[in-house]
C-alpha cells in the first residue's frame, strides 16, 4: 500500500500554526510571570501582612492530660472539670456593674471583683480575664440564663488536677502548676502549649518526669481574626490528643500503710519486690497535700512548709542520702568473703574497741562481744569484727561491692533529683577532698559511717539483690499507656552462692534467733518469717572526753543531733518476695525504732500480696476528656 | 519504495539510539521533577518518607518507561494508537463499575501498586490517535466538514465520559489538547471560530440552566466558577483556596523566605498543599525568582518540543509531539493560573511537581512517545 505523499501545503501549515500556537503559549507564560510578579513583589507587602498580621490565626488547643494509676488500677491523679466564668471588657461596657450583676447570681467576694477589674485594666479590650472559677453547675446554668443581662460574660470549662489520695502520694506524683517563666528558661521543650498563659505543667515527681506523655499533643484552632487579633470565626480545627495514662507499680493500699505507719516521724520506707524490681510503696514523711499546689498554694502554707524542720517537701526515699550504718555490714562481709580474706567460721575477737595508730575504733557494746564469727557479727551487729576484717579487704574492694548491690549508682527512675548515694574510693577522696585516704576512713566506711551514703531506696535495693541473688533494678513506672516499662536487672550477681547464703543467714539470725539485735520485731507467721539487719548512724563525731564522761542518750540530746535509725530486711526468708528499708532520721535505735516499723509494713505488704497483680486500668474515670470549645 | 523504507538507513539502530535522545528534554524533566522533592520534602516538614520518597521512585520508574519507549520504533506506536484509544475508552467506561470513589468522584482503578485515572490516559490517547488520523488523511480532504466531524466525535466521546466522572478539569484537558492538534493538523480556522462561539454559547446555556431541572453542572462547580468571579463571596468555602493561596504566594516577595522557611503551608490552611497547590509553597519559599526559574523551565521543555517537531518531517510524530507539548502547557497554564486567582480552582495538578503518581506516569509516558519520535525521526 502506497501512503500519500505530503510534503507541501500541510507542512508549511503544521510550521506556520505551531509557531503562531508557541506564541501565543508564549504570551500565556508571560502573562503568568506578570502575574507572579504582582502577587509576589508588587503586592508582596498587604500580603505578607495578611500572613504575618495573623489574618488566618493559629489558636491551640490544650489537650487533656493523661491520668495517673496505680498497679490495682485506682486513680491516683485525673482531672475535675472546672466550670469558670470568663469576661471580655470591651463587649461588657461597663464591667462594674455587669460585675455586680453577677454577684448577685454566683458567689463572687469583693476582693475578686476588684482583681478582676484590675487584670482586665492591665489588658486589652478583648482579652477574656476570669473572674470566677470552681463554680457549680447551678452557677454555670443560672449565669447561661441571665446572659442578656450580663454582656461579655462567657461561662468556660477548664480542668483541675485532682490527686484523691492526697499526702499519701505526694512525693511520688509530684503535682502540676502554672508554666512560668523559670520552667522556660530552665527548658529546650519548644511545645506552643507552654506559651499558654497559666498552662499546667509537670513540677515535681511523676508529673515532671513524665511530663511529655502525660501531656498531649495540642490541637489546633485555625481562627480568623481582624487587624487588631479579635476572633471573628473559626475556619477549622485538628483535634488535641489526650495524654498517655500512667500505670504505677505502687500498691495504693500499702502506700497508704506505709504513709500512717511512718506517722509523724521524720522517715522513709521503701518496700520492693525482689523478683522484679516493681516499687510497691515509697513513702516519705511527712508530706503535704498536692492539692494545694493546683490551686495556687496560699503563703501560709507555703511558709510551714519551707520551715518546718522535718523537710515535708523532700521525697527523702530517693533525694534523702544517709550514712547506711550496720546496714552497710553486709557489704563489707561479702567483700570480705569474695576477696578470700575471710572465711564465715574465721573469728575475730572484740574487746569493745579497736586501736590502731592511737585511736580508738569503739564496738557499739563497750563490753565488747568476745570471739564473734561472721554469723555471730551480722547477728549482733559487732563494729570490731568489720574494723578488724576491713583492714584486710581494703576500701576498693569494699566499694565495688557497694556498686555491685546498688549503692553509689545511678538507679533510673522517674523522679526528680534521685541521688546517687556514695561508695568512696581513695580516688574520690584525693578528688573531691584532696585529701589522702587513711585507714581509719576505710574502719568507719566497714560500719557503714565515714563516707558512705545511701538513699532508702538504694538499701532496699541492696537487700532485694542479697535476698534474689540478681541485679534487680527499681522499677517504678509499670507502662506508659499500655506499653509496658521492661524489668531490668534479671542477670545473677557476681557473687558466690554460698557467700551470699552466709550473710542470709546472718540476716535471718538478726530477726530470729537469740541475741539478734531485732529480735524483737520477729514475724511469727508460719513461713513469713523476716529476715533483715539494724543500723544506727551517727549523725555528730563522739569525742575522747565525751566517752569518758559516758556517752549522753540520745533521747537527751536536740532532734537534729540524734542518730539516725535504720532497718532493711526481706521476707519469707526462705522464699523472698519483698525487700524494706526504714530510715527515722533521728529516731534513735535502728532496732528499738526502725525495726518495728519494718516488720509492720513487710506484715502488711505480705497480706496484700495475694491480691497484688496488675489490673487492667479502668475507662470509666472521669478524664476530663469533654473539651471546653464544645460547650461554647 | 514506503516512505518509511527510504529513511531506514539513516535511523539509528540497537543501542547506539542512545546517543540520538532528546537529552536535553530529558534534564529539563528531571529539573523539573527535582524541584517538585524539594518542595514535598518542604511541605512535609521535612519528612522524606511521606512524599518525597514515593515521588522519586515513582519518577525513576517513569523515566524508565519513557526510555524504554525511545527505543522502540515510533510506527509501533503509530500502530497501537487506534487501539490505545480504543482501551482507553473501556476504561472509562469502566471505572463507574471497578473504579474507587474519592472525593465524591469516580475517577481511580487500584492497580495495588498504584492508582491509575483512565482519564489521564486518555489525554495521550486522544493526542495519538488524532495525529494518527491526521497522518492516514488525505491533504485534501483535512477541512471538508466530514473529515472535521470524525474527529471532533473522537474528542467529544471521552470528553463526556469524563465529564460525567465529573472531572471538569480533565474533560477541559482533553478537548483542548485535541482541537490543539487538528489546529496544527491544518483543519480550516473557521472551524475554530465556530467551536469558539458555540462554547461561549454553551456556557451562557449552563448557567442559564442552573437551579432548573436541566442543570447541567454540579453545585459545586457552578460554585467553584461564582466564587472565581468574586472570591470575597465565600471566603471560608471555595474562595478560601484562592485567597489562601494568594497570601501564600504573595508573603514569599522577590526571593521568599527560604528553603523550609515557609510559614502558610505549615499551617495546614492548604489542603491540597501538596498536590494542586504546591506552587504556593515554591512561591512563599523561593518568592518570585523561584517562580520565574519553573515557568522558564516549563517554557524550555515547550521549546525542545516544538524544535523537535519542526525538524521531523513524519507527520504523525510532529503531530503527537506538538500535542504531548501542548496538553503539558494545559497542565502548567491552568494550575499556576489558577493558584494564583486567574482561572477557577478546577482540581489540575502542577506538572511533574505536585505529589501524584497517575499523573506523573501519564506524562512520562508522553514524553516517551515524544523521545520515540525524535529519535526515530526521518532525517
Amino acid at each position: 500500500m502506497k501512503r500519500p505523499v505530503k510534503p507541501g501545503r500541510l507542512r508549511q501549515m503544521l510550521t506556520r500554526r505551531t509557531i503562531l500556537l508557541a506564541g501565543l503559549q508564549a504570551g500565556i507564560i508571560g502573562t503568568l510571570g506578570v502575574q507572579m510578579r504582582r502577587i509576589a513583589v508588587e503586592q508582596n507587602q498587604s500580603f505578607r501582612l495578611l500572613a504575618e498580621e495573623n489574618r488566618v490565626n493559629i489558636r491551640l488547643i490544650p489537650p487533656v492530660r493523661g491520668l495517673v494509676f496505680d498497679r490495682l488500677g485506682k486513680p491516683l491523679a485525673y482531672n475535675e472539670p472546672n466550670y469558670k466564668i470568663d469576661m471580655v471588657r470591651e463587649q461588657s461596657g461597663d464591667p462594674e456593674t455587669v460585675l455586680r450583676r453577677l454577684a448577685t447570681i454566683i458567689p463572687i467576694s469583693e476582693e475578686d471583683i476588684t482583681s478582676a477589674l484590675q487584670e482586665m485594666s492591665k489588658r486589652r479590650g478583648f482579652v477574656p480575664v476570669t473572674v470566677a472559677e470552681d463554680l457549680d453547675w447551678e452557677h454555670i446554668a443560672a449565669v447561661s440564663a441571665n446572659a442578656p443581662a450580663l454582656p461579655g460574660i462567657t461561662p468556660e470549662l477548664g480542668h483541675y488536677r485532682i490527686y484523691p489520695q492526697a499526702d499519701d502520694f505526694a512525693h511520688i506524683l509530684g503535682f502540676v502548676g502554672p508554666v512560668s517563666d523559670y520552667d522556660l528558661s530552665q527548658t529546650d521543650d519548644d511545645d506552643p502549649l507552654l506559651l499558654i498563659p497559666r498552662f499546667q505543667i509537670g513540677k515535681n515527681g511523676i508529673e515532671r518526669r513524665i511530663e511529655k506523655p502525660l501531656r498531649g499533643k495540642s490541637g489546633v484552632k485555625r481562627i480568623e481574626v481582624n487587624s487588631i487579633g479579635r476572633v471573628m470565626r473559626v475556619l477549622g480545627r485538628e483535634e488535641s490528643q489526650p495524654g498517655a495514662n500512667v500505670q504505677l507499680t505502687i500498691d495504693n493500699r500499702l502506700q497508704r500503710y506505709t504513709m500512717e505507719r511512718l506517722g509523724k516521724e521524720s522517715a522513709a520506707a521503701v518496700v520492693m519486690d525482689v523478683r522484679n524490681g516493681d516499687i510497691v510503696a515509697m513513702a516519705s514523711a511527712p508530706s503535704f497535700d498536692p492539692n494545694k499546689f493546683v490551686r495556687g498554694i496560699s503563703t501560709t502554707d507555703w511558709n510551714a512548709l519551707n520551715t518546718d524542720i522535718y523537710k515535708p517537701m523532700l521525697n527523702k526515699a530517693v533525694t534523702g542520702t544517709y550514712p547506711p550504718g550496720s546496714t552497710f555490714k553486709m557489704v563489707t562481709a561479702l567483700a570480705a568473703l569474695k576477696g578470700g580474706f575471710v572465711k564465715p567460721d574465721d573469728k575475730v575477737y572484740c574487746g569493745g574497741f579497736l586501736e590502731l595508730h592511737n585511736r580508738r575504733f569503739h564496738c557499739w557494746r563497750r563490753g565488747g562481744h568476745g570471739k564473734v564469727n561472721l554469723h555471730d557479727s551480722l547477728k549482733e551487729s559487732c563494729d570490731v569484727y568489720y574494723y578488724e576484717i576491713s583492714q584486710e579487704v581494703g576500701i576498693e574492694n569494699i566499694s565495688a561491692m557497694a556498686k555491685e548491690l546498688g549503692i553509689g549508682v545511678e538507679h533510673e527512675l522517674e523522679l526528680p533529683a534521685v541521688r546517687e548515694g556514695l561508695a568512696p574510693t581513695k580516688d574520690w577522696k584525693k578528688r573531691r577532698r584532696d585529701a589522702d585516704w587513711v585507714i581509719g576512713d576505710t574502719l568507719n566506711a566497714s560500719i557503714g559511717q565515714g563516707f558512705v551514703l545511701a538513699s532508702p531506696m538504694q538499701l532496699a535495693v541492696m537487700t532485694a539483690r542479697i535476698a534474689s541473688g540478681t541485679k534487680i533494678s527499681p522499677r517504678l513506672v509499670n507502662a506508659i499507656d499500655n506499653r509496658p516499662h521492661p524489668v531490668k536487672g534479671r542477670e545473677p550477681l557476681d557473687i558466690d552462692p554460698a557467700h551470699l547464703n552466709a550473710v542470709r543467714k546472718g540476716m535471718y539470725g538478726v530477726v530470729n534467733e537469740r541475741g539478734g539485735t531485732a529480735g524483737g520485731s520477729r514475724i511469727r507467721k508460719e513461713g513469713w518469717d523476716m529476715a533483715g539487719k539494724t543500723g544506727t548512724s551517727q549523725v555528730r563525731f563522739i569525742t575522747k572526753e565525751e566517752r569518758a564522761r559516758g556517752v549522753i542518750r540520745n533521747s537527751d540530746l536536740p532532734w537534729e543531733r540524734r542518730d539516725h535509725a535504720l532497718f532493711v530486711a526481706y521476707a519469707p526468708a526462705d522464699n523472698p518476695r519483698f525487700s524494706i528499708s526504714v530510715v527515722v532520721e533521728h529516731g534513735g535505735g535502728g532496732s528499738a525504732v526502725a525495726a518495728p516499723i519494718a516488720r509492720d509494713i513487710m506484715l502488711e505488704a505480705l497480706e496484700l500480696s495475694e491480691d497484688m497483680d496488675y489490673r487492667s486500668l479502668p475507662t470509666d474515670v472521669r478524664a476530663g476528656r469533654e473539651r471546653p470549645d464544645d460547650k461554647a | 519504495m514506503s516512505y518509511l523504507e527510504q529513511n531506514i538507513r539513516t535511523i539509528p539502530t540497537g543501542l547506539s539510539k542512545v546517543l540520538y535522545f532528546n537529552w536535553p528534554l530529558a534534564l529539563l524533566l528531571t529539573a523539573v521533577a527535582c524541584t517538585g522533592f524539594l518542595m514535598l520534602y518542604s511541605v512535609s516538614g521535612g519528612d522524606i518518607e511521606r512524599w518525597a520518597q514515593p515521588q522519586i521512585i515513582r519518577f525513576a520508574l517513569g523515566m524508565g518507561v519513557m526510555i524504554f519507549m525511545a527505543f522502540i520504533p515510533i510506527n509501533f506506536w503509530r500502530e497501537i494508537s487506534a487501539f490505545a484509544y480504543i482501551f482507553g475508552i473501556a476504561l472509562l467506561v469502566a471505572v463507574p463499575y471497578i473504579g474507587e470513589t474519592r472525593g465524591g468522584a469516580q475517577r481511580w482503578i487500584d492497580l495495588k501498586f498504584m492508582t491509575l485515572q483512565p482519564s489521564e490516559l486518555m489525554k495521550v490517547a486522544v493526542v495519538m490517535v488524532l495525529a494518527l488520523y491526521y497522518d492516514w488523511l488525505d491533504e485534501r480532504r483535512v477541512s471538508r466538514p466530514f473529515w472535521v466531524a470524525l474527529p471532533i466525535l473522537l474528542i467529544l466521546l471521552p470528553t463526556f465520559l469524563v465529564l460525567g466522572q465529573p472531572d471538569l478539569g480533565t474533560a477541559l484537558l482533553i478537548m483542548a489538547g485535541g482541537a490543539i492538534v487538528m489546529f496544527i493538523a491544518g483543519v480550516s480556522f473557521w472551524y475554530f471560530g465556530i467551536a469558539i462561539l458555540s462554547i461561549v454559547l454553551l456556557v451562557t446555556g449552563v448557567f442559564a440552566s442552573k437551579d432548573t431541572e436541566y442543570q447541567m453542572l454540579k453545585d459545586y462547580q457552578y460554585k467553584r466558577i461564582e466564587t472565581f468571579l468574586d472570591p470575597s463571596s465565600d471566603p471560608l468555602g471555595s474562595g478560601y483556596h484562592i485567597t489562601q493561596s494568594k497570601i501564600a504566594l504573595g508573603s514569599g516577595g522577590l526571593t521568599g523566605r527560604g528553603f523550609m522557611q515557609g510559614t502558610q503551608q505549615r499551617l495546614n490552611f492548604l489542603p491540597e498543599k501538596h498536590t494542586d497547590f504546591i506552587f504556593t509553597t515554591l512561591g512563599e519559599e523561593f518568592g518570585f525568582v523561584g517562580g520565574i526559574v519553573l515557568l522558564a523551565l516549563y517554557g524550555l521543555i515547550l521549546i525542545f518540543c516544538y524544535v523537535s517537531a519542526l525538524s521531523n518531517r513524519d507527520r504523525f510524530g510532529s503531530l503527537v509531539t506538538i500535542g504531548v507539548g501542548t496538553t503539558f502547557f494545559f497542565y502548567f497554564a491552568v494550575n499556576m493560573s489558577m493558584v494564583m486567582g486567574l482561572a477557577p480552582v478546577v482540581g489540575v495538578p502542577l506538572p511533574l511537581v505536585s505529589y501524584g503518581g497517575s499523573a506523573m506516569m501519564v506524562l512520562l509516558i508522553a514524553f516517551g512517545l515524544v523521545q520515540s519520535a525524535h529519535v526515530h525521526r526521518p532525517r
